[in-house]
């Protein structure tokens, strides 16, 4: 054991250095290949000048070279991949985009993420902002979002296994351990294999994601609702709103740009979220989802790269909306600075 | 009295907000609960009760046998044989007992039980029993048989965690969870943070484009990247005679997957620094390098530690990038695929999944509470910015 921490620590050190090492010396070098001390003024200013059009590309490389291997060309690759056979060799057009469109699983996953993109997004917005607008009111507030907000710092395995503890089923006459079904036993019901009911079990799956993501939800929309004017409120007090018509006439409205937000990131979350499914279920009982009969398909039966590929693009084609409307954002924002 | 809370003052209803809070306190502690107490139980006790009773003790059924008749003694005109059925067991108390395996607790602590031919039996809850007949204990006679319903105390126990420390791979799958998180923390935000200032403070060509593909690479989903990059993995591991599952590999691929989030963060932060530092510094000879390390770094450091808490977080707890690069045998698993395999092969063995659950979030835990401040911030900055 010591032995392996030693040599663990070793290479995270060498990893490091050699990454602190490539900055310093390519900076280094560039300043001594265009010397700007000595010599004639005129040299002087053009390496100077040669040097501002360099630099910014040895600040950039290393970012821009894993952004491209890692996330630009797979994209490509994956985009041509979707047209050829289950090895990649071979071209077979839309064949794969054919199968998934006829496929019984596939369709059950599109049905699925929809369903998970309906319900788990809009769900963790609205017990965030309810959250939210409640712990923003009592002194033991913070102690409360606390509590709300750690699970994200739980896996989704963690965090699977501590909602299958939950859901656990005894058969016969045995003790129920798992706290529904002892709690659904105590108000008379049958405890259930909850995991394993068609449909509703797909619910099952999403309260988890929800336990994990509303505390996000609640951290960022309780800063946003911090930062309405108190006058508005004050003057619909004035006014005579009640409670409910203050929150969802004025407070609502005013944060609806954060809301956009949260909604959106927690959207693409759904889109990707793997390894609930994968630790609950692995996709049985009806409860697959695109990013695991991706998977899948990667590996089943020495794998097939086509129809991965073909629901790789498909969960690609999901998020784009959602990429325009970031870059449009941030290119507004960086406008109006 | 918060802020804007003015229409919030009147009893009943900052009661009731008191009240609904406490209840979602209680719904999203319960679960975490459970693992944490489980842990700690006995393995016996994991499956016959559930985790919420661990407090109030359990109660099992033990069988014991009354003394020899050589103990009997003459009151009056009864034989007694006294003694305690529990004189073994510190601790714990009767509840019940009986004579039949049928029925171990046919009578209830303290009560006198006839059990026929003008015997009778009593047992207190602290296990003292008067064991009655009206004629003498034949000597022959062997010792009574009965059954006691005894309460133990709330025991816990560490033995699961030396369990699956040891025996079940969880203490090697958390020394490799650390090797594959701190380089892969660490290496980004320093890539990330050299970009970032290029991207706010250098003039180039190009600028605004990097900007907007880093903001629409944020979005793309990370199994559009796992087929290209294993096959590239394959082909260089081949090339260069390496396995292609190797640490330095998965290090790449957590920067890379974290990178575009880290600039976009870092670059906000950084382009917001005043800019009149940044000039006099060029002004008196400065150099981007020097600049960069010894003034964007250490003001940016708020910004650094958000992301790097997000960064070891989101390693920490990944699966799919660590089962696909790294592989799952012995000397790679991490501990989210070692819990995972777990769940598969242990499925019902709780006191296993439970002491492991809490191995692997362990951590995570305690950096997120200890610096849960500069995570918020890091949240803010990204998110409500122009939202």
């Amino acid at each position: 054991m010591l032995s392996q921490i030693v040599s663990a620590l070793g290479v995270v050190v060498v990893a490091v250095f050699a990454c602190s090492a490539y900055f310093f010396f390519s900076n280094k070098i560039l300043d001594l290949a265009l010397p700007v001390k000595d010599g004639d003024i005129r040299q002087a200013s053009r390496n100077l000048n040669r040097r501002a059009m360099i630099r910014p590309w040895l600040f950039l490389f290393p970012a821009l070279f894993l952004l491209i291997v890692y996330l630009v060309y797979p994209v490509v690759a994956t985009f041509i991949l979707s047209f050829y056979d289950r090895s990649g060799n071979e071209f077979v057009g839309a064949t794969n985009y054919l199968w998934a469109l006829n496929d019984r699983e596939f369709r059950q996953s599109i049905f699925n993420n929809i369903l998970w993109l309906a319900v788990v997004p809009a769900a963790c917005t609205f017990f965030g902002l309810v959250i939210a607008v409640m712990t923003d009111r009592i002194w033991w507030g913070n102690i409360a979002k606390s509590i709300v907000f750690m699970p994200m710092a739980i896996s989704f395995v963690g965090a699977s296994v501590i909602w299958k503890f939950i859901y656990e089923y005894r058969g016969g006459n045995d003790v129920q351990i798992g706290l529904l079904n002892a709690i659904v036993q105590t108000f008379g019901g049958t405890p259930e294999v909850w995991i394993s009911v068609p449909f509703w079990n797909n619910f099952f799956l999403m309260v988890i994601l929800v336990w994990i993501q509303t505390g996000f939800a609640m951290v960022i929309l309780s800063a946003a609702l911090r930062g309405i004017p108190e006058e508005t409120i004050e003057a619909a007090v004035i006014d005579g709103a009640n409670g409910w018509q203050i929150f969802w006439r004025i407070m609502v409205p005013q944060i609806w740009g954060t809301i956009a937000v949260v909604w959106t990131t927690i959207t693409i979350l759904v889109l990707k979220v793997f390894d609930i499914v994968l630790t609950m279920t692995n996709g049985q009982w009806q409860t697959m989802v695109l990013a695991n009969l991706m998977f899948n398909w990667l590996f089943r039966g020495g794998g097939d790269s086509g129809r991965s590929a073909v629901i790789a693009i498909i969960i690609m084609l999901a998020v784009t909306p959602i990429m325009v409307w970031n870059v449009r954002r941030a290119n507004a924002e960086l406008k109006g600075r | 009295m918060t802020r804007a809370a003015s229409y919030f003052k009147i009893g009943p209803a900052r009661l009731f907000v008191h009240f609904c809070v406490l209840v979602i306190v209680i719904i999203w502690l319960v679960p975490t609960l459970g693992i944490f107490v489980s842990a700690l139980r006995d393995r016996d006790q994991i499956t016959v009760s559930g985790w919420w009773t661990a407090f109030a003790g359990s109660t099992q059924t033990v069988a014991a046998r009354l003394g020899t008749p050589d103990q009997q003694k003459q009151e009056g005109d009864i034989f007694v044989i006294t003694g305690n059925v529990l004189a073994d067991q510190p601790g714990r108390s009767v509840k019940a007992f009986g004579v039949r395996v049928q029925q171990p607790s046919a009578f209830e602590a303290g009560q006198t039980a006839d059990l026929g031919d003008g015997a009778s039996l009593l047992i207190n809850s602290d296990g003292s029993y008067r064991y009655m007949k009206n004629v003498a204990f034949a000597p022959d006679e062997r010792p009574r048989r009965i059954y006691v319903a005894a309460s133990a105390p709330p025991e816990f126990t560490l033995a699961n965690y030396k369990t699956v420390l040891t025996s079940e791979g969880i203490g090697q799958s958390f020394i490799n969870s650390l090797t594959v998180t701190i380089p892969a923390t660490i290496i980004p935000i320093l890539i990330a943070a050299f970009a970032a200032y290029a991207l706010s403070w250098m003039e180039f060509p190009g600028r605004a484009l990097l900007i907007a593909l880093v903001v629409g690479l944020i979005v793309v989903p990370l199994q559009m990247s796992l087929i290209p990059l294993l096959r590239l993995y394959n082909e260089i591991g081949t090339a260069i005679g390496q396995p292609s599952k190797t640490y330095p590999g998965i290090w790449l691929a957590h920067t890379a997957f974290g990178m575009p989030l880290a600039i976009y963060l870092l670059r906000a932060y950084i382009a917001g620094l005043p800019k009149e530092i940044i000039e006099s510094a060029r002004v008196d000879g400065a150099s981007d390098f020097e600049i960069f390390t010894r003034i964007v770094l250490p003001l940016s450091f708020p910004a650094l530690a958000s992301f790097a808490i997000f960064q070891f977080l989101w390693v920490w707890n990944d699966l799919l990038v660590a089962m696909v690069f790294l592989g799952t045998d012995k000397d790679h698993l991490v501990l989210t695929g070692a819990l995972n395999a777990l769940l598969g092969s242990r499925g019902g063995n709780w006191e296993i999944l439970t002491a492991s659950a809490f191995v692997t979030i362990i951590i995570p835990l305690l950096v997120f509470f200890s610096l849960q401040r500069y995570l918020v911030r890091g949240l803010l900055a990204g998110s409500v910015k122009g939202g």
